[in-house]
């Protein structure tokens, strides 16, 4: 039995690593067929990770053994807190890491080395994003906490996979709290994924940049990891919203039918969610830089009027 | 968790509730003019939403007629009558920005919170499924309330005394089940009339200041007295 | 019945009727009839309310407490209309408003009639709220009647602090509801004043009391309680001057007496508490401070019309005060105080009329000598500030006094702020009233054609009911307390 769950983790965690790069393949594809082009393929992100792991990595001669390290540890933090989020299964061993105090720390972790590589070369460019980056997430993070809190006060837990299974348990609940605390996440999962209308993924025009101004200086195998690690990024905020609020699907048991049902559910999902954003990506605007704060700041008045919905209307006396 | 004893009706209740009380923050912060008259709009029609439901699983049929007619007067009567004079106003395009957004929002939480406490006693007695929704109601009354004092702008001002009447036409709703219908009328008639004379004073005031900004209506105070 | 339902739509009749009269004069008379015709039916009333108690019926409810305020309401709307009559006249002919305004005022001035006499004589209180809210409505238009900038500016205030007290006023009235409904025994009559005066202890005190402080706060902005008296100066000096006289005269009253019917609710509620007095407490708090406020305001005033309309807010809070403390004493001397001080202040304020149109101004600073120009004017504007100053043997001296000695009897340390109130703004306004009737008269003033016969009228019923207050008025009034305190004075 123990084998077996471990299996499963193992199995999971692999599933994250190995359907990332898909997730962000379909969305390019969706957003390619709204704007009449035919797009890529959506497996073409796996060739562009295969071409930069061939390649070689270069690096400015001012670089600094963070620079080298920094790569692996993005990489590492994120596929580790992506992991712990239920993906096809839930009450796995992994489950007792998949706090949501963790999981936002370990995603900080990431956020730090990966700031600090963007300035570690002394470019403007990565002081700028690094700079842009921290406003982003010092707004955002409390929004995402506040969307959380909300979702832990309800289930008297801040476990996500108890979440999931107090979810389950509860049947088909309207929640007022929940459906602010989807809003909310939503908007934080576009500030923090660096989505339009916050930041545009495939541009490379100085000025607009943040996510990629950050990774501007690296190449080869380093890239490669950085971009995985963003693409896996995306599919955590994928799956939380996926999983924690729509969670019908998710394997009990730990037998093939659940798990294979689990995994075609969770990969639906995942897909409807890729539409929705990339139908918002092709109709919004970016937004300029000094407004993103406002839009943080909805964010965060979302997750708090879920908090004070479930405190007001949902608690009894 | 109290929401397992509650039917889907009266789930989907609180969820309405809760949107109006978004848009109360939506018509608090919106600087545009004509968003603004639609995001009114939407809390009128969502509250006569809840009255349906209320009606619906309540059984009380003269909630009906109440839910008509707040939907013809909040989300369609005076919303047309508010676009109509913009128009002739030619306010399409203006835009009011608030200042201190973030401080008035915060102001406007903690008026969420105030009010929820406010009502707490009327909320801890009653086994009424519709009790939690008088704190959302007054909650929204305060905030239009917040809404006329921080905006500048006639017709914003307007906006926020229409969110408060809405906000009571909810109140009485969830707390009673619906005022007596004779009351219930002699209220719409009284709003009616109100918007009417509203949209009077709109071109009085251009007329006299030629401009809609309230601010600049600081002629009667104690001070001018002894210039004069 | 017949008596009341002709008194009540007399009014709403003469509304649409004035509608389609075109011509000023005709209007002016016809305005007068109505008022007159109103009057009649509410003297009927009175005679059947003295005859048989309290008449019930079709939401209504006339009780000795609101049947002199209906017949006071119906006169002061007499005397007001002929007083209105010729002064429009001069008010269109000098251009500050047009045939359509003229039109306009006299169908708003019947619809505040009938809001007033409607707000009045029901027993549900959600119909109080509608019509009281519905005689906001019918004036702001009147205020901003000569479309000056002040003018615009003081019916906008009115209206938006108006308007946001009245919607308090009605979750106020939301909360009762919903305290009336868990109690009483017929669902449908759940604001009824009657059926809930009989219930009262039993309404949960927590509610009432919350249910209360709104509906305080929302009346008493109709009322001109400090501090939400704000648009009250600007309303009723920016306004028409037979406008300023029946919103002062009358307006306030009934916005006080549905304070004083809701007290009488929540103080049953409050009974067998450990706070029963709250509401009395509440109302001698804001009366207090209204009437000390709105005494030293007045020595600021540069303006005759603000003057008299602080003074106004002076004696509503001395009434709210006196409802307040309770008892039969203090609330004897508030009814006749709300007598008094409408008869004054109407009268007052048509006198007031008469001096700006000699003068041609509203400021203090430039209306002089009167008394020199036109005695008639001069000299009963200073007997009428002499009366609304609480000189004996005026009315005003007479419920001035039961109220100090109740508060004497009750709470002596509060006697000391009345006194020095009653001085300041005695000082106030004979500082202003001193220069404008005996300073030097100014080059060119003339008297005007000025029918001083309501002045008279009203100021001699004052006199009259300071020196010896006749019988049967008396035993009404206490009829009145009974019904309010629970207890006889006489």
């Amino acid at each position: 039995m123990i084998i077996e769950s471990w299996v499963l983790v193992l199995l999971q965690v692999l599933l994250y690593a190995a359907l990332a790069p898909l997730l962000t393949g379909w969305i390019r594809k969706v957003k390619a067929r709204l704007q009449n082009r035919r797009g890529a393929s959506i497996f073409q992100p796996y060739r562009e990770l295969y071409k930069l792991f061939t390649k070689e990595a270069r690096m400015a001669h001012t670089a600094s053994i963070l620079y080298r390290a920094a790569p692996y540890i993005v990489f590492v933090a994120t596929w580790l807190a992506a992991s712990a989020i239920p993906l096809v299964a839930t009450g796995l061993p992994t489950a007792a890491i998949a706090d949501v105090i963790v999981i936002a720390g370990l995603l900080g972790l990431a956020r730090f080395f990966l700031a600090l590589a963007g300035m570690d070369v002394g470019t403007a460019f990565g002081g700028m994003g690094a700079s842009r980056e921290m406003l982003v997430s010092a707004l955002a993070e409390p929004a995402m906490l506040m969307a959380m809190f909300t979702l832990a006060m309800t289930a008297h837990t801040t476990n996500l996979s108890s979440m999931v299974d107090y979810q389950m348990a509860s049947g088909n609940i309207l929640r007022p709290s929940y459906m602010f605390a989807l809003a909310g996440l939503m908007l934080v999962a576009i500030a923090e994924t660096g989505r339009i209308p916050v930041d545009n993924p495939a541009t490379h025009l100085e000025l607009t940049m943040i996510h990629e101004a950050m990774i501007l200086e690296y190449s080869g195998r380093h890239l490669a990891l950085m971009e995985w690690a963003a693409q896996l990024k995306l599919m955590l905020y994928g799956t939380l919203l996926a999983n924690i609020f729509f969670p019908w699907g998710i394997a009990l048991k730990a037998d093939m039918p659940s798990l294979g049902i689990g995994l075609l559910l969770v990969m639906i999902k995942l897909a409807v969610l890729g539409i929705v954003l990339a139908a918002g990506e092709s109709v919004l605007a970016k937004m300029r830089v000094f407004r993103v704060p406002a839009f943080l700041n909805l964010a965060f008045l979302l997750a708090l009027l879920g908090l004070l919905s479930h405190v007001i209307l949902e608690v009894g006396s | 968790m109290s929401l397992d004893h509650l039917s889907l009706l009266e789930q989907l209740m609180l969820v309405l509730a809760a949107i109006a009380l978004f848009t109360s923050f939506i018509l608090l912060e919106q600087a545009r003019l004509v968003a603004s008259i639609h995001a009114f709009a939407w809390q009128g029609a969502l509250a006569a939403a809840v009255t349906t439901v209320v009606a619906a699983s309540g059984g009380h049929t003269h909630l009906y007629f109440s839910a008509v007619l707040t939907l013809c007067l909040k989300a369609l009567l005076i919303p047309w009558m508010l676009h109509r004079l913009v128009r002739k106003l030619e306010l399409d395009r203006q835009i009011e920005p608030l200042r201190h957004p973030a401080l008035v929002i915060m102001f406007a939480v903690a008026l969420v919170i105030f009010s929820y406490w406010l009502v707490l006693p009327m909320v801890q007695q009653e086994l009424v499924f519709t009790r939690n929704i008088v704190a959302v109601s007054l909650a929204i009354v305060l905030i239009g309330l917040l809404m006329m004092v921080v905006r500048q702008q006639a017709v914003v001002q307007v906006l926020g005394f229409m969110s408060m009447e809405n906000g009571l036409f909810l109140a009485a709703v969830s707390a009673t089940g619906g005022m007596p219908l004779v009351v219930e009328l002699g209220v719409a008639f009284d709003v009616l009339v109100a918007m009417v004379l509203f949209g009077v004073f709109f071109f009085q005031i251009r007329e006299s200041i030629d401009s809609l900004n309230v601010d600049r209506l600081n002629r009667l105070t104690e001070r001018t007295e002894e210039e004069r | 019945m017949n008596m009341l339902l002709l008194m009540v739509f007399a009014p709403l009749a003469g509304a649409l009727l004035l509608a389609l009269v075109r011509s000023l004069g005709r209007a002016g008379w016809v305005n007068v009839l109505v008022c007159t015709i109103t009057f009649g039916a509410a003297l009927g009333l009175a005679r059947d309310v003295i005859r048989e108690g309290v008449i019930m019926g079709m939401t209504f409810r006339v009780d000795p407490f609101n049947v002199y305020l209906l017949v006071l309401t119906a006169f002061i709307g007499m005397t007001t209309s002929i007083f209105s009559r010729p002064y429009m006249q001069y008010v269109c002919d000098s251009g500050k408003t047009n045939a359509r305004g003229m039109r306009l005022y006299h169908v708003m001035f019947q619809l505040f009639m009938f809001t007033m006499l409607l707000a009045l004589s029901t027993d549900n209180l959600g119909i109080l709220w509608v019509a009281v809210e519905g005689a906001t409505l019918a004036t702001v238009l009147l205020v901003s009647l000569y479309r000056t900038p002040e003018a615009i500016e003081a019916a906008w205030k009115y209206f938006i602090l108006c308007g946001v007290g009245i919607a308090l006023a009605l979750f106020g009235t939301v909360l009762l509801y919903f305290a009336a409904q868990r109690v009483v025994p017929d669902p449908a009559t759940g604001l009824t004043w009657s059926v809930l005066y009989e219930i009262a202890p039993l309404l949960q005190p927590s509610i009432m009391s919350l249910a209360f402080v709104f509906l305080l706060i929302g009346y008493g902005t109709k009322v001109g309680l400090v501090p939400m008296h704000q648009w009250l100066p600007d309303a009723h000096s920016e306004g028409p001057t037979p406008m300023s006289a029946v919103l002062s005269g009358l307006l306030l009253n009934v916005a006080l007496y549905a304070v004083v019917r809701l007290k009488m609710l929540v103080d049953g509620s409050l009974s067998g508490t450990t706070s029963p007095h709250m509401a009395g407490y509440l109302l001698m708090g804001f009366g207090m401070l209204s009437f000390l406020v709105a005494g030293l305001f007045l020595h600021r005033q540069r303006d005759i019309k603000r003057m008299f309309s602080y003074s106004s807010i002076e004696h509503m809070g001395l009434m709210t005060f006196a409802f307040g403390l309770g008892g039969p004493l203090a609330t004897f001397g508030a009814l006749l105080h709300m007598l008094v001080h409408s008869l004054t202040k109407s009268a007052i304020f048509v006198t007031v009329g008469h001096a700006t149109h000699i003068a041609g101004t509203q400021s203090i600073d430039h209306i002089r000598g009167l008394i020199r120009t036109q005695p008639a004017v001069g000299w009963l504007l200073l007997i009428g500030v002499a009366a609304i100053a609480g000189f004996p043997p005026f009315g005003v001296f007479t419920s001035e006094f039961l109220l100090l000695t109740a508060t004497i009897q009750s709470q002596p340390w509060f006697t000391v702020a009345l006194l020095g109130g009653l001085v300041v703004a005695f000082a106030g306004l004979f500082r202003h009233l001193h220069p404008m009737v005996y300073g030097p008269v100014p080059e060119g003033q003339q008297a005007v054609q000025a029918n001083m016969v309501p002045v008279l009228l009203h100021l001699g019923l004052v006199l009259w009911l300071g020196l010896s207050i006749p019988g049967f008025l008396a035993r009404w009034l206490d009829r009145a307390t009974e019904l309010i305190t629970g207890a006889h004075l006489l």
